[in-house]
C-alpha cells in the first residue's frame, strides 16, 4: 500500500547528469564567486565615478593581445562544450579531444595574459588604477588557473574511462565553471578595455 | 550501458523491520582519534559547532566584563588605551563572527537533516570542512590577541586608521587574513545549507510543509553566499595596501576610505540579519510547541523572513549617515531602513498571536523564547529611531547605538539560542536540562541584561561616546555606568548558571525519551540521542506537523513515519525535487574522510605563511590543499560517480 502512495518507481542511484548535489554545489560556487567579481568591478567603477577620466592612465589598455586572447578563451569554451556534447552521444573520444583543446587554449590565454602584464608600464603600487587592474585581472587569472586544473582532472578522468553518457557530472560541473570564467573575463574585458572608449 | 542499469526501486519497510544493526554498521563513526578527525556525521559536527561557539561566547563575555570593570567608575586605570582598544575590538570580533553565526550553524547542522527527514547534510565532508576552518580561523585570530596583536580598530576596522602608517604591527594583518579565512567556512557552510534545503528533504515535504526554522537559515545562507565576498574582498584590499603598497584606501594617492565602509557594510548589514533570522526561526519553531498549537501565519512569517533579507541588503548606508553622502542616497537608505520594520513586525505579531490563541505551558525554553519578543521590540524601536537621518546624526557613535546593538544581538540571538538549548538539549543528549535551575538561569539573564543595557540608552542620550577607555567624573554618566557594570555581572552569573545546568544535567538530568515536549516535527520521532543514521526508514510527509496530525485533523492525509524507504546499500539518502519534494534520485553519501581536516591544516599553514611573509610556506600549503581537494573529488565507484558503477 505504501508503495502505491509513495508512487516510487525506479530511481537512478548516484550522481547522473545535473541531478546529483555536486551540480547544485557548483551553482552556489558560481553565485558566490560571481558576487566577488561584482564587488571587484563595483570598486573599479566607484573610483572611476569618484575621480573621473583623469584617474585612468593616459595610455588606455590595448586590444593587441587582449582581443585575440578573448577569442582564444571563447574557442576554448566552445571546445569544452563540444566535448561534453560528444559524451552525451556516447563519443568518449570527442570528449577527450574537446577537453584537451580547451586546456591548450586555456593555457595559451594564461601565457598571453602574462606577456601583457610584463609589458605594462605600471606595477601594483603605482596608483589606485594599477592596484585595481592587477587585483581584478589577478583574481580572474587565479580563477582561470583553477579552471585549468579542473579541466586537467576532467581530462585525466576521461582518459581513465570514468565517464559515460549518464555518469558525466564532473564533465558538466567543470564545463559550468569554465563558462563562468569566460563570463567573468568578458565583464573584465568590457570594463578595462572597452568601457573607457565610451567615455 | 543504458540508464536502467544504474536505477533501482528503493525498498519500503516498516520501521520495526528495518535492518537497524546494518544501518548502524554503515553509518557509524570509528571510535577514538581516527573517528574524531574524520567524522562527517552532521550531529557530531553540529555539537562541535555549538560547544566551540559557546566557548567563544564565554571568552567574549570575559572581555566584556573586564571592560565593564574599567568603566564601572570614572577615571579608572585598570586598562591602558591600547589594551582597551584590543579588548573592545576582540569582543566585537568574537561575538559577531565567532559566536553569533557559528552557534546558529551548529543548531542548523545538528537539526536540519533530522527535521527534514534525511540522513545527513547534502555535502557531509564539506560540513566537516566548514567546522574545521571555523575552528582554525578562530584560533588564528585569537593567536594575534594572545601575543598582544589582536584587532584594535574596532570590529568594523575603519581605514585609514587600520592602514599600516597609523597601525603598524601584526594586529590588523591577523584580523584581515583571519576574516578571509573564516569567510571560507561561512561560504561552504552556506552552500551546504542551500543545497540541503533544495535537494534532501523527505518525500512529500513540499515547500509549504518545510519546518519554519529552516527558512531563517536558508535566507541567511543565500545572503551569505552573496555578501561574504564583499567583506573578504575588503580585507584583502586592505592587506594589499598594508603589505604591497597598493593604494585602495590611501587618501594621498587617490584611494577612497569610504570604499572600505561600503564594502564592509554591504556585507555587514545583511550579516546582522544572518545572525538573527535563524534564531528567530528557532523561536518560530519552539514557541508554538509550548503554546500547544501551530504557529499563527506560517506563510506570512516565512515570506517576511525572506523579505527582511531582501530589504536588509539595501540598508547598509544607514551605518554611514555621518559620512557626508548625498541627501538623496541617505533618504533612500533611511526609507528602506524604516520599512524593514514591517516584515519584522509580521513575525512579532505572529508570535504574540500564537501565545494569545494557544494554551501556553510555562517552561524555561518558553520564557527565553517569549522574552525574546520583548527584547526584539525594544531593540527594534531603537533601530527604527536611528533609521532616521537626523536622529542618527545625534546618536551615532554614542552608547545609544551600543545599547541598541546589544538588545538586538543578545535579545534576538542569545535568548533564542539559550531557549533552543533548553528545547533541543534532550534530543542531543537524551537528558532534560533542570527546570528549577532553568528559572534561576532565565531570570538572572533577563534582569541582568535589562539592567545592563536599558540604562545605557540614557548614557548615550547624555552624550557618552562609545569606545572611550575611560571617562571623567561630573559628566552625569557615573551612576549609569555603575548600573550597567552591575547588570553585566548579573548577566554573566546567568550564563554561568546555564553552564552549570548543562554540566550537571549531562550526568544527572531526567531521561528525556523521544518526544518529551510532545512536539510536531520529525526530529522528535527518532530516539534521543538519534542513531548515526537518523531514520531507520525515511519518512514520507503529508503536512507541516507530521506528529500532530491526529490532534489537528487538518486533513485525512497522514504522514508515514513508521514505514518508508530503507536505503541500506551503503550510505544513502533520498534526493527530492526542490518545490514538491518528489523523490528523483538515490543519493550515495560519502564515508568519513580525513580530507577536510588535512585541507584545513594546509589552509591554516598557508594563511600563517602569508601573515609572516614565508611565501614558500604559503606555496607548499597551497599545493597540499590542491592535492587534498583532488583526492577528495576523485570519482569513486561506490559513490556512483564512475561509468559502469552499477548499484552497490
Amino acid at each position: 500500500m505504501a508503495d502505491a502512495t509513495l508512487g516510487l518507481g525506479r530511481l537512478p542511484v548516484g550522481a547522473i547528469e545535473r541531478r546529483g548535489v555536486g551540480w547544485w554545489g557548483m551553482l552556489c560556487v558560481i553565485a558566490t564567486e560571481g558576487a566577488l567579481f561584482a564587488y571587484l568591478l563595483f570598486s573599479y567603477y566607484y573610483y572611476d565615478v569618484q575621480f573621473g577620466e583623469g584617474w585612468r592612465p593616459s595610455e588606455l589598455p590595448s586590444f593587441r593581445l587582449s582581443l585575440p586572447n578573448t577569442i582564444i578563451l571563447l574557442l576554448s569554451n566552445l571546445a569544452a562544450w563540444a566535448g561534453a556534447r560528444g559524451l552525451k552521444r556516447g563519443a568518449r573520444r570527442e570528449l577527450i579531444a574537446g577537453i584537451a583543446v580547451a586546456l591548450i587554449l586555456g593555457t595559451a590565454f594564461v601565457v598571453l595574459q602574462a606577456i601583457e602584464w610584463r609589458q605594462k608600464s605600471f606595477s601594483v603600487s603605482s596608483s589606485t588604477y594599477s592596484s585595481m587592474y592587477f587585483t581584478v585581472c589577478g583574481f580572474h587569472m587565479a580563477h582561470l588557473v583553477a579552471g585549468i586544473l579542473i579541466l586537467l582532472m576532467v581530462l585525466i578522468w576521461s582518459t581513465l574511462g570514468y565517464f559515460d553518457r549518464w555518469r558525466n557530472a564532473p564533465v558538466l560541473i567543470g564545463n559550468a565553471y569554465w563558462h563562468f570564467v569566460l563570463a567573468v573575463w568578458l565583464a573584465v574585458f568590457l570594463t578595462f578595455y572597452v568601457a573607457p572608449y565610451w567615455g | 550501458m543504458t540508464v536502467s542499469d544504474i536505477e533501482r526501486t528503493p525498498e519500503i519497510f516498516p520501521a520495526s523491520a528495518a535492518p537497524g544493526r546494518r544501518l548502524e554498521e554503515i553509518w557509524k563513526t570509528e571510535p577514538g582519534l581516527a573517528g574524531w578527525f574524520s567524522t562527517v556525521d552532521h550531529k557530531e559536527i553540529g555539537k562541535r559547532y555549538i560547544v566551540t561557539a559557546l566557548i567563544f561566547l564565554v571568552l567574549g563575555g570575559i572581555e566584556a566584563l573586564v571592560m565593564r570593570v574599567q568603566l564601572a567608575r570614572p577615571n579608572q586605570q585598570l586598562l591602558t588605551p591600547e589594551q582597551y582598544n584590543q579588548l573592545f575590538s576582540t569582543h566585537g570580533m568574537t561575538m559577531i563572527f565567532l559566536y553569533a553565526l557559528p552557534i546558529l550553524s551548529g543548531f542548523s547542522n545538528y537539526l536540519w537533516p533530522l527535521i527534514l527527514g534525511s540522513r545527513d547534510m547534502a555535502f557531509p565532508r564539506l560540513n566537516a570542512l566548514s567546522y574545521w576552518i571555523y575552528l582554525a580561523s578562530g584560533i588564528f585570530m585569537y593567536a594575534g590577541f594572545v601575543i598582544g596583536a589582536g584587532p584594535n580598530a574596532g570590529w568594523f576596522n575603519y581605514v585609514p586608521y587600520a592602514e599600516s602608517q597609523y597601525n603598524p604591527g601584526l594586529n590588523i594583518d591577523f584580523y584581515s587574513l583571519g576574516m578571509i579565512f573564516l569567510g571560507i567556512s561561512t561560504t561552504v557552510g552556506s552552500a551546504n545549507f542551500v543545497v540541503t534545503f533544495l535537494r534532501t528533504r523527505a518525500p512529500g515535504m513540499s515547500i509549504n510543509r518545510v519546518p519554519i526554522m529552516t527558512w531563517g537559515t536558508l535566507t541567511a545562507s543565500v545572503a551569505n553566499l552573496l555578501v561574504v565576498p564583499s567583506v573578504s574582498l575588503a580585507f584583502f584590499l586592505l592587506w594589499m595596501d598594508r603589505q604591497f603598497a597598493a593604494h585602495f584606501f590611501d587618501v594621498s594617492e587617490q584611494g577612497q576610505p569610504l570604499l572600505w565602509q561600503h564594502l564592509f557594510w554591504i556585507f555587514g548589514h545583511p550579516w546582522v540579519y544572518a545572525i538573527v533570522l535563524p534564531a528567530m526561526g528557532m523561536v518560530s519553531e519552539g514557541l508554538p510547541v509550548f503554546c500547544r498549537r501551530p504557529l499563527v501565519g506560517y506563510a506570512p512569517v516565512a515570506l517576511s523572513t525572506v523579505a527582511t533579507m531582501i530589504l536588509g541588503s539595501g540598508v547598509w548606508v544607514h551605518h554611514m549617515f555621518a559620512t557626508g553622502l548625498p541627501n538623496l542616497a541617505m533618504s533612500f537608505f533611511s526609507g528602506a531602513s524604516i520599512i524593514i520594520s514591517v516584515p519584522s513586525a509580521v513575525a512579532v505579531f505572529a508570535w504574540i498571536a500564537t501565545i494569545w490563541l494557544g494554551r501556553p505551558v510555562i517552561t524555561t525554553a518558553f520564557l527565553f523564547f517569549a522574552s525574546m519578543i520583548v527584547l526584539f521590540v525594544i531593540g527594534g524601536v531603537s533601530g527604527f529611531m536611528t533609521a532616521s537621518v537626523p536622529v542618527d546624526w545625534q546618536l551615532t557613535d554614542t552608547y545609544f547605538i551600543v545599547a541598541h546593538m546589544h538588545y538586538t544581538l543578545i535579545g534576538i540571538n542569545v535568548f533564542p539560542v539559550v531557549g533552543a538549548l533548553y528545547y533541543w538539549f534532550p534530543k542531543m543528549t537524551g537528558r532534560m536540562l533542570d527546570e528549577r535551575l532553568g528559572r534561576w538561569n532565565f531570570w538572572t539573564m533577563f534582569i541582568g541584561m535589562n539592567l545592563a543595557f536599558l540604562p545605557m540608552h540614557l548614557t548615550g542620550l547624555f552624550g557618552m561616546p562609545r569606545r572611550v577607555y575611560t571617562f571623567p567624573d561630573g559628566m552625569g554618566w557615573d551612576w549609569l555606568n555603575l548600573i550597567t557594570s552591575l547588570g553585566a555581572f548579573l548577566f554573566a552569573i546567568g550564563v554561568l548558571l546555564l553552564l552549570v545546568n548543562v554540566a550537571s544535567s549531562l550526568r544527572r538530568g531526567r531521561i528525556a525519551g523521544a518526544n518529551p515536549w510532545d512536539a510536531a516535527t520529525l526530529e522528535w520521532s527518532v530516539p534521543s540521542p538519534p542513531p548515526p543514521y537518523n531514520f531507520a526508514v525515511i519518512p514520507r510527509v503529508a503536512s507541516g506537523h507530521p506528529l500532530w496530525e491526529d490532534q489537528l485533523r487538518e486533513s485525512e492525509q497522514r504522514s508515514s513515519i513508521g514505514e518508508g524507504l530503507v536505503l541500506d546499500h551503503g550510505r544513502e539518502t533520498i534526493a527530492t525535487s526542490p518545490l514538491d519534494g518528489d523523490p528523483d534520485l538515490i543519493l550515495k553519501m560519502p564515508e568519513d574522510s580525513y580530507a577536510p581536516f588535512i585541507l584545513t591544516v594546509a589552509s591554516a599553514a598557508g594563511f600563517a605563511g602569508l601573515l609572516v611573509h614565508w611565501w614558500w610556506l604559503a606555496a607548499v600549503s597551497g599545493l597540499v590543499a590542491v592535492l587534498a581537494m583532488i583526492l577528495w573529488l576523485w570519482p569513486e565507484r561506490r559513490l556512483g560517480q564512475v561509468a559502469g558503477a552499477v548499484d552497490g
